[in-house]
């Protein structure tokens, strides 16, 4: 360990600023040879536009401050300049090409070329040695299209290796992944370390943080508020997490006394085909019932069918060949398109903000009023009026940090985007909600915030149908829990008897047990 | 309790909340300007262009004659942008509308001149037909999921190829005065005999207090519910300059012959579809469609009934504009309505529109038809070959739609 004393990368004074926004101010931050340095933050809190910076997106000249690698100051003009130097960025989406093959994708903007034609031995065979360091046992001619989230994320490591990486930034890494994807890439990051590789992680999942990091920077509206040692021990996640905002959180979830009626909801016998591969059944007769003010979770893991469920539920919007029964207050509904879903009371929120959420471009009050129109119209004249007011009390009692509603919703924070979400499908009134990871990539702040959003609606007397991938989450926040696997339901607990480790048992258990 | 409820009760907003503290004039008009720079700019590109033809043509481009001209030349394409903008809003392109307006325009010749149907039926029929074919292309791209390039570009050519078999190859004429007066009548006289028209100036008016009104009840509103606003002095100049703008084009018609009918045609459309996409249900429909349409579907909006209505619309108004181009021409011809989509299509980037969709105003593709027709009226009075206006518009085209870009990446994070 001789080497990690020299701090490999050095930021000094960083000031970053959008029309309007000051994103970063003086932030400051040292990652030493061969550690591995998280980043957290609130959503919001600059830390992926610091990254930015890092990597030369932000170029030299558009922020103030000095970035100095290996001692020497850096004047990035683009992100292949930092990538000269081995730093290179994994963002949160990936940027792979679906349909292009693994090797493909590796060497993409970097081929193994004389004259412009490609080598493919060459190719190949360097790629079965990046596969080969990632621990990815697959051929490197498959379509990335044809491979799961976690097994996309290591060929984006394996790209990174094989531009000579001194520095690894990752940006919330492990949030598409289930937990056993999760394990085996911060083993990875771990191993990459011990070959002599920094890397700096942002993410949210302070487990994890606290598992791999050697430090952790907190970041909070744009400023470095500390650096923290790990190698003490004494960093726990509730010190973190008082870093990031700024107060103790002595409940992570709100305090809720469940008032649970007759059952709303019910799904019976419910079976879902892929939409391509359409021998494989996606959702396997899943029944299910959610009551008036209750809060229902749905465990799985990746591939386990959750949002197909809900997406197919939500007016068929998802897979072929769909089966089975919905009943609303006892009475057998039809819910084959999105309207008619809508017009009997169900509401979806869905996984995807960005793609199947919100109209980016769109500002907030039209986001908010799209799912019911009507309710801010007459006779097909939308009152402009009505739905500012409706968006500036939804901006308020949400607590929408945007100056005005009429700010487009692209440009705000994840967290803040999921509270339009939210307040779209809330403006609509409806009676079953079915949340499909509403705090994912949230800070812990904010999700806090939408925990004591889903408790108001229980308490308003909705039923809530919660999919997670965050077991504290769900045992934190619901009155009874499913467990599903390979598309079947294999496990419903009540809140009592709940833990993690039963849970957890249910979610792996085989379809055919 | 009703979460809605809460919401409302808390939100009634004070006016000068937080949401419009702490922002200086400076960058409420940064803000302003930002926000509408392509609309902005349009205009002022617009204003610009005019004076250096008024210039370099000696004059001649702002004669009243000139005028009168311009909004009739150009009136057809103008009624093509407004239903091309709404078809690019919702993210599709149409590329076969000249040719229906062809085949509408002979269609219309035949039945006045060959079967002596009275010019009105004929009027009415024609649109029906632009409806259905607009229907026909809608269902294929709305409900069967063919792409709407694909769609039209063989509507394109079925309907130039219908025209063609129509006219069996010739032109038929001429219309009745009637029918001819939609495009080149002006309307009639009242009042006293002054120097100008009388009921011009009397329309001029109404729509300078018209624009003015809506401004001020814009601006109260936007004061009411605590957003960013003008302050007085430049909101006064706003409106100050929408008056001498509305002035200057009335008192030009009005030392001519008076008010072109089909500039009402034109300025009912421009006044209907602006409201339309901007207060109604439907036009709402359209923009979320066009800004991302997984989340309008998953919203509950009716997409695919969203798209079908606005290729029915888009053929109505082709027939629209194939009936003021024939009526122009006093003929129905198998070549009516070469490159008119193209012109239409130009028209709507020009004014704004984005080509990935959910963004554009009728508006702005008015002033993008109006910065064209402005182009080709003065290059050819200052007797620039057709070879090179085409040269000038494709480059206008590009610096517009690059603007665009450049502006967006500039202001975007």
């Amino acid at each position: 360990m001789a080497e990690t004393g020299r701090p490999l990368l050095e930021l000094r004074s960083i000031s970053k600023s959008f029309p309007g926004v000051r994103a970063l101010s003086e932030v400051s931050l040292s990652v030493r040879e061969g550690e591995i340095h998280a980043v957290c933050g609130e959503n919001g809190a600059g830390k992926s536009t610091l990254m930015k910076v890092v990597s030369g997106v932000h170029p030299h000249g558009s922020y103030q401050g000095e970035i100095r690698f290996q001692g020497s100051p850096c004047t990035f003009r683009d992100i292949r300049a930092s990538e000269d130097l081995g730093i290179v960025i994994i963002h949160q989406e990936l940027a792979l090409i679906p349909y292009l093959s693994i090797a493909e994708n590796i060497f993409l903007g970097n081929e193994h070329a004389r004259g412009g034609i490609i080598s493919w031995n060459e190719t190949i065979a360097h790629a079965r040695r990046l596969l080969d360091r990632v621990g990815l046992t697959e051929n490197p001619h498959t379509r990335v299209a044809d491979i799961g989230v976690g097994k996309q994320q290591l060929v984006e490591i394996a790209k990174a290796l094989s531009k000579k990486v001194r520095l690894l930034i990752l940006d919330e890494p492990t949030a598409a992944l289930n937990d056993e994807d999760s394990r085996k890439l911060l083993d990875l990051i771990l191993e990459l370390k011990a070959q002599g590789i920094a890397s700096i992680i942002i993410s949210h999942k302070l487990g994890e943080i606290s598992r791999v990091a050697d430090s952790i920077t907190i970041l909070r509206d744009g400023r470095t508020i500390e650096t923290l040692a790990m190698d003490g021990g004494e960093v726990t996640e509730e010190r973190i997490i008082r870093g990031m905002v700024g107060r103790d959180l002595d409940h992570r979830f709100p305090e809720r006394t469940p008032d649970i009626g007759e059952t709303v909801f019910e799904v019976r016998d419910w079976t879902v085909h892929h939409p391509i591969d359409q021998e494989r059944k996606v959702v396997d007769r899943v029944s299910l019932k959610v009551r008036r003010g209750e809060i229902v979770g749905i465990a799985g893991l990746m591939g386990a069918g959750r949002t197909e469920l809900a997406m197919s539920v939500f007016g068929r919007s998802y897979g072929r060949g769909v089966s089975g029964q919905v009943f609303k207050d006892g009475r057998e509904i039809r819910t084959r398109t999105v309207p008619e879903a809508v017009g009997h009371g169900i509401a979806y929120v869905t996984e995807d903000r960005k793609q199947y959420g919100l109209n980016l471009i769109d500002d907030i009050s039209r986001n908010i009023s799209l799912a019911a129109l009507g309710k801010v119209s007459r006779r097909g004249r939308v009152d402009a009026r009505e739905e500012a007011l409706v968006a500036e009390g939804f901006r308020r009692s949400m607590n929408i940090k945007a100056p005005s509603v009429l700010e487009t919703v692209g440009r705000l924070s994840g967290g803040n985007q999921q509270k339009v979400v939210l307040s779209k499908w809330i403006h609509a009134d409806p009676d079953v909600l079915i949340l499909d990871e509403p705090t994912r990539g949230i800070d812990v702040g904010a999700k806090y915030e939408i925990y004591t959003v889903i408790n108001s609606l229980a308490d308003a007397g909705k039923a809530v149908l919660l999919i997670s991938s965050e077991l504290p989450e769900l045992l934190g926040m619901c009155d009874r829990i499913y467990t599903m696997s390979q598309g079947r339901l294999t496990g419903e607990v009540g809140r009592a008897e709940a833990t993690q480790e039963l849970l957890m048992r249910h979610m792996t258990m085989d379809r055919n047990e | 309790m009703d979460m809605v409820k809460t919401g409302a009760a808390e939100s009634r907003p004070d006016p000068g909340g937080p949401a419009s503290r702490g922002r200086g004039t400076g960058e409420i008009l940064r803000q302003a300007v930002r926000s509408n720079v392509r609309q902005y700019g349009m205009l002022v590109a617009l204003a610009l262009i005019v004076v250096l033809f008024q210039i370099w043509t000696g004059g001649i481009l702002l004669k009243p004659l000139n005028v009168t001209n311009l909004v009739q030349q150009n009136s057809y394409i103008l009624i093509l942008a407004i239903g091309m903008v709404i078809v690019i809003i919702t993210g599709h392109i149409d590329l076969s509308v000249g040719s229906l307006a062809a085949l509408v325009g002979a269609a219309a010749a035949v039945m006045t001149v060959k079967h002596s149907v009275p010019w009105p039926v004929a009027l009415v029929v024609s649109l029906l037909v632009g409806a259905a074919i607009g229907a026909w292309q809608g269902f294929w791209i709305a409900y069967v999921g063919i792409p709407s390039f694909i769609v039209t570009l063989a509507g394109m050519l079925l309907f130039r190829g219908g025209t063609q078999i129509l006219l069996q190859g010739q032109s038929i004429a001429p219309f009745p005065k009637g029918f001819q007066q939609i495009s080149t009548g002006f309307l009639p006289e009242v009042g006293p005999n002054t120097d100008y028209h009388n009921l011009t100036l009397l329309i001029g008016l109404a729509v300078a207090a018209l624009a003015v009104w809506q401004e001020v009840r814009d601006r109260r509103l936007a004061v009411r519910y605590g957003f960013d606003s003008l302050p007085t002095g430049w909101f006064l100049a706003k409106c100050a300059a929408i008056t001498a703008g509305i002035a200057v084009f009335t008192l030009l018609l009005a030392s001519y012959h008076g008010f072109p009918v089909v500039l009402l045609v034109l300025g009912a459309l421009l006044i209907a579809y602006g409201y339309v996409m901007r207060t109604t249900v439907v036009g709402r429909h359209a923009y979320a469609v066009g800004g991302n349409q997984a989340a309008a579907r998953l919203s509950g909006v009716k997409s695919r009934r969203v798209v079908f209505l606005v290729f029915v619309n888009m053929g109505v108004l082709a027939a629209l504009g194939g009936l003021v181009y024939a009526a122009r021409l006093n003929a129905g011809t198998p070549n009516a309505g070469i490159n008119f989509e193209l012109e239409a299509i130009a028209a709507a980037f020009i004014g704004g529109a984005s080509a990935s969709g959910g963004v554009g105003t009728v508006l702005g593709a008015l002033i993008g038809g109006l910065v064209l027709g402005v182009l080709n009226n003065g290059m050819s009075l200052v007797g620039i070959g057709t070879d090179y206006q085409q040269v000038i518009k494709g480059l206008v085209l590009l610096a517009a739609v690059g603007f665009d870009v450049w502006n967006k990446r500039r202001v975007g994070s």
